[in-house]
């Protein structure tokens, strides 16, 4: 478990970052390495250039938009975040879901932007941004875009990304006034990847109903997968058993991924044991009418 | 005040908190080559070539070896256990002609550095030609080779007539039992560091553990040199669990390299080999039959098993199956008994002995049925164990039986006295109360227990050396090992008491071949029993010369003297003459006066313990666990273990022993599985496919470690502490599982996962 050679470059500017990246052949940035070191140990990725980003200066900024939106550098550290009462305040939902990413010594190193872009599809953080609608800043020679969270996943562990280009920030807007959101999931051992988890959130309306649901999931398709049919049901509905187990019943029509280790039924069945359990948290977390 | 039963603070921690140990990967010489092994990637294929070409036109790259290269090196061999004919069976330090497992050694590159050695072994070409792999220990036996069957053995005992059993019996019951494929998976790997002194001509390995003198005389007699010209050295070691330790190819392979290359030869193995390469074990389906009276009592036990071995059969022989056979009855009055233990090669990574060989598979077994007399005759689960324990009174109870090539006599115990005490500090009737209360409201939970036997303290013999230098300073020689579990400062405190100094003045010299001629090492929960009643020995002895020689010198009566904190003194006078050790050492220098009527000089001494029967500690272990219907997943609430460790030289490091062997106990009962594809791929190559628990998986654990049956069989009392963690988690985990689902006997296999429970709650036809 020694990494072919590589050459190894650490620039102290995104300008120089994004040079290196574009006059390399074959390179592969470096954020926190908690997945990009295994990958680069087991020969799974065989990189000529890795393009260190870690002694680059604001990149790890956590700001608030004037809109209320966070707008989180890409190298902030994932440790950072679960302890940064801006990201409390505004996303409960990154708060709750940054406990299950790893383990403590992996969020001291592990950036948010590097779990974008690895995009596992059991990973927690693109799940959050899937439930939040972010959208992601992308920097490349013809300077920034941003790029929502929805066409940045593209397919399994591949974010919609040039190889020249880096992601430097996400914007994730505030969770609305009012509303509830929880992040469950489900996996052998604390810290193990997803075997299915669950992001919602629940706005309710003035008289208590529900206005607005939002649910995804991951570990069940490539890319975390936003489920309208149930986010239909619950629209309107007065928040209670029997509308979380309508939502939950949409779960049946799935036809989640499966491997040698777990098969297809025990994701869909899970699934909607969480998503049933993830919105009576979530509505119990709602402001009261 | 005796520092024997004190839990006084480890010697061996300060270079280990300090980062100053020495584990395998530590260990470099100059000018060091570094070794990979290029591994089968099929289950079962003929070897039709190895084209070496590639790695060899590699800058870098010094040497590569396939099996025909190393084909006069016979294969690794095995030791203990009475059975004939496993010789064929064994393993080649390179594939000869066909490869039997997926992580088979295949190849060898020797590079200048781990990197270009990893490089050049992807460039090793190997031609295979793919066989059906056989991967069930349960289907008939195929052809192992042209000659021979996969089914080298079976393993028979028994005693009584069990058709007699049968034919009295009011009640019968047949189970269906299966132990998952689990092992022992050190958090530091394998790794084996050679050098030849040419100018001594002496070979030396490092990086070893566990069987330093076995395995030295068989590198030695495997390479054609004497045994006195090969040592074996011992650094730190990050855990054993019995798959560290034994003679694998790669220590041979990087021997042989270091005498062929004339440069030092490293080997590190990395966690995805450690996973395919390093002993697998447990591996175990049982079909029991057992007949009862009508009060629940045994009276006959039909038992056969097949044990899958893997593809070859390595160092431990069917040790694995020979003890299943012969501990199976535990704390149990058995009057008839058979057994068939059908020892069958797979197409899997070889198996051998895991912490608990044979007792964890055994434990499950044996206690399930336990459960089942229960649940069949309506009676409670600790009354129908009751009613079957031998008895204090019958003790020592010989079994005609025997394990590990000794006759089984349970030395004493107190079975009835320690289920007695671990329901009350269980507090099993106000949990059961809570139980039934929780169930009302809908929960799934249970408890559930195991009882069960240890063996510990193998003969038949061993020997330290201890002496005492002019600064007083006791250096205590054993050639037993250490592999993490407290040896240095239990064999000093053992040291320390006979003597009368403070056991951090003595220095524990273990696990290399160049200061003691012989020794056992360490495993089997032999350590403290043997080589602590060897110390003790010598420690008496040490004893009795020091205070003879400060006789002569302080004029004095020897018995009127004594050793306290390592200082020779008139008995009971703090005031006075005193002598220091290390005064009484010179003056038994060579040359000295005093040394002349002696046959050596110098404060030393050399001493035996010798021992035909092992000891056998008891313990119970009960547990706690609810289930979630709706996941499946198993959580254990509340887990108590009771052992009756006959004496504990040091409390702490047995309770530590005891939380470490449970946590792996718990990983087979819950979690860890090494799993194949039909085509004998194996799917657990990582830790996140072979789940081992961590902390944050361990449940509130209380320990109870009890001192009512000190063994007869050796001076200080002790029975062995390494495998009371481990053996009954499988028992007793399954036991409250089952009782979470009603007691209905469901729970047949471990380990027991959420997929599986959800199955047994009716939920999925999984």
């Amino acid at each position: 478990m020694k990494p072919p050679a590589f050459a190894y470059h650490d620039p102290a500017t995104l300008e120089e970052a994004l040079a290196l990246l574009g006059r390399l052949p074959n390179a592969r940035p470096l954020a926190g390495g908690q997945s990009m070191m295994p990958m680069l140990n087991m020969r799974f990725a065989q990189p000529d250039h890795l393009v260190d980003l870690n002694r680059i200066a604001g990149l790890d900024g956590v700001d608030v938009e004037p809109d209320g939106a966070l707008r989180i550098g890409a190298m902030a550290r994932q440790a950072v975040l679960e302890r940064h009462a801006e990201v409390a305040r505004r996303c409960p939902l990154m708060t709750e879901a940054l406990a299950w990413v790893g383990h403590r010594q992996t969020r001291n190193r592990g950036t948010i932007g590097g779990s974008l872009c690895h995009l596992d599809p059991a990973a927690e953080l693109p799940l959050v941004a899937a439930a939040m609608e972010a959208s992601v800043v992308v920097a490349g020679p013809a300077g920034q875009r941003a790029v929502a969270f929805a066409d940045f996943a593209q397919g399994f562990m591949t974010p919609a990304i040039a190889p020249e280009e880096l992601v430097v920030a996400v914007r994730m807007p505030a969770q609305p006034a009012g509303a509830g959101s929880c992040f469950l999931e489900y996996a052998r051992r604390h810290g193990d990847f997803a075997i299915v988890a669950v992001a919602v959130l629940l706005r309710p309306d003035a008289a208590g109903r529900i206005a607005e649901a939002r649910v995804a999931l991951g570990g069940v398709d490539a890319v975390p997968l936003r489920l309208p049919e149930a986010e239909a049901v619950l629209r309107g509905a007065t928040p209670g058993p029997e509308a979380f187990a309508r939502a939950a019943a949409t779960t049946a029509a799935l036809q989640p991924m499966e491997d040698a280790l777990v098969p297809s039924w025990y994701r869909r069945h899970l699934a909607g044991v969480l998503l049933g359990r993830a919105l009576a948290q979530a509505a119990a977390r709602m402001a009261r009418p | 005040m005796s520092v024997i039963g004190r839990s006084v603070a480890r010697l061996e921690d300060g270079p280990l908190l300090r980062g100053r140990g020495a584990f395998a990967a530590d260990i470099d010489f100059p000018r060091q080559l570094h070794m990979r092994v290029v591994r089968a990637e099929m289950a079962h294929a003929r070897l039709l070539g190895v084209d070496l070409a590639g790695a060899l036109a590699l800058p870098g790259v010094v040497a590569a070896w396939s099996g025909a290269d190393v084909a006069t090196i016979p294969p690794i061999p095995f030791r203990a256990t009475k059975l004939k004919g496993l010789e064929p069976y064994c393993q080649p330090i390179l594939a000869q002609g066909r490869v039997r497992y997926v992580g088979e050694p295949v190849a060898v590159i020797f590079a200048e550095d781990a990197a270009v050695a990893e490089d050049a072994a992807e460039l090793v070409v190997v031609s295979l030609e793919e066989l059906p792999a056989l991967l069930d220990a349960t289907a008939p036996p195929r052809d192992f080779d042209a000659t021979h069957g996969t089914e080298p053995a079976i393993v028979r005992k028994g005693y009584g007539d069990v058709e007699a059993g049968f034919a009295a019996a009011h009640a019968v019951l047949e189970l269906d039992l299966s132990i998952g494929r689990h092992s022992g998976v050190p958090l530091e790997t394998r790794g084996a560091i050679a050098r030849h002194d040419a100018a001594t001509d002496t070979l030396e390995l490092h990086g070893t553990a566990k069987k330093q003198h076995w395995n030295r005389d068989e590198i030695a007699r495997l390479l054609g040199r004497s045994p006195t010209s090969v040592h074996l050295f011992e650094g730190h070691v990050g855990g054993g669990f019995g798959v560290r330790g034994e003679l694998y190819p790669e220590d041979l392979l990087v021997c042989l390299a270091a005498l062929r290359l004339g440069r030092p030869v490293k080997w590190i193995e990395d966690r995805r080999e450690n996973l395919v390469a390093t002993n697998h074990s447990r591996e175990q389906r049982h079909a029991m039959r057992a007949a009862v009276d009508a009060q629940g009592r045994l009276l006959a036990i039909d038992n056969s098993f097949f044990h899958d071995q893997g593809g070859y059969v390595r160092t431990h022989g069917a040790r694995v199956a020979d003890m299943t056979a012969g501990l199976l009855l535990g704390p149990y009055v058995v009057p008839a008994y058979r057994t068939a233990g059908h020892f069958r090669l797979t197409n899997k990574t070889p198996a051998a002995t895991y912490r608990s060989p044979g007792r964890y598979e055994g434990s499950f077994v044996r206690e399930r049925l336990m459960d089942a007399i229960a649940a069949r005759l309506g009676l409670d689960r600790l009354e129908v164990r009751r009613r079957n324990f031998v008895p204090r009174s019958a003790m020592p109870y010989a079994r005609p039986l025997d394990a590990l090539g000794t006759d089984v006599v349970l030395d004493s115990g107190d079975y009835h006295g320690l289920l007695d005490k671990a329901r009350a500090r269980f507090d099993w009737a106000g949990r059961e109360a809570a139980v039934a209360r929780r169930r009302m409201a809908g929960e799934a939970v249970g408890l559930g227990l195991g009882v069960f036997v240890e063996k510990s303290g193998l003969g038949p013999s061993d020997g330290v050396r201890m002496s005492v230098d002019v600064t007083g300073i006791v250096e205590l020689v054993t050639g037993a090992a250490s592999v993490g579990q407290g040896v240095e400062t239990v064999l000093a405190q053992v040291a320390a008491d006979a003597l009368g100094v403070d056991y951090r003045r003595v220095r524990v010299v273990r696990g290399r071949t160049d200061r003691i001629e012989f020794g056992s090492g360490a495993h089997a929960s032999r350590v403290t029993v043997m080589s602590g009643s060897a110390t003790h020995l010598a420690g008496l002895a040490l004893r009795d010369l020091a205070l003879e020689t400060a006789g002569t010198l302080l004029q004095a009566p020897p018995d009127l003297l004594e050793i306290v904190d390592g200082v020779v003194r008139r008995k009971g006078m703090a005031e006075g003459p005193v002598l220091p050790l290390g005064e009484v050492a010179r003056a038994l220098a060579p040359g000295m006066p005093l040394s002349r009527g002696r046959a050596t000089p110098g404060l030393s001494t050399e001493a035996w313990f010798h021992s035909d029967h092992m000891t056998y500690p008891y313990g119970v272990h009960m547990a706690q666990v609810a289930l979630d219907r709706m996941t499946g997943a198993v959580a254990v609430e509340h887990y108590l273990v009771a052992y009756d460790v006959g004496r504990a030289v040091n409390p702490m490091l047995v309770e530590g022993q005891i939380a470490g062997g449970f946590a792996q106990g718990l990983g087979g009962a819950l979690y860890e599985e090494f799993r194949y594809d039909e085509r004998g791929q194996p799917l657990s190559t990582t830790f996140a496919e072979y789940l081992m628990p961590t902390i944050a998986e361990m449940p509130p654990l209380d320990i109870l470690v009890t001192e009512d049956a000190p063994s007869p069989l050796n001076p200080l009392g002790v029975k062995g502490a390494g495998e009371a963690g481990t053996n009954a988690v499988g028992a007793a985990i399954a036991s409250a599982i089952d009782d979470a689902l009603g007691g209905k006997g469901l729970v047949t296999r471990l380990p027991v996962t959420p997929r599986e429970v959800l199955r047994m709650m009716g939920a999925f036809d999984a």
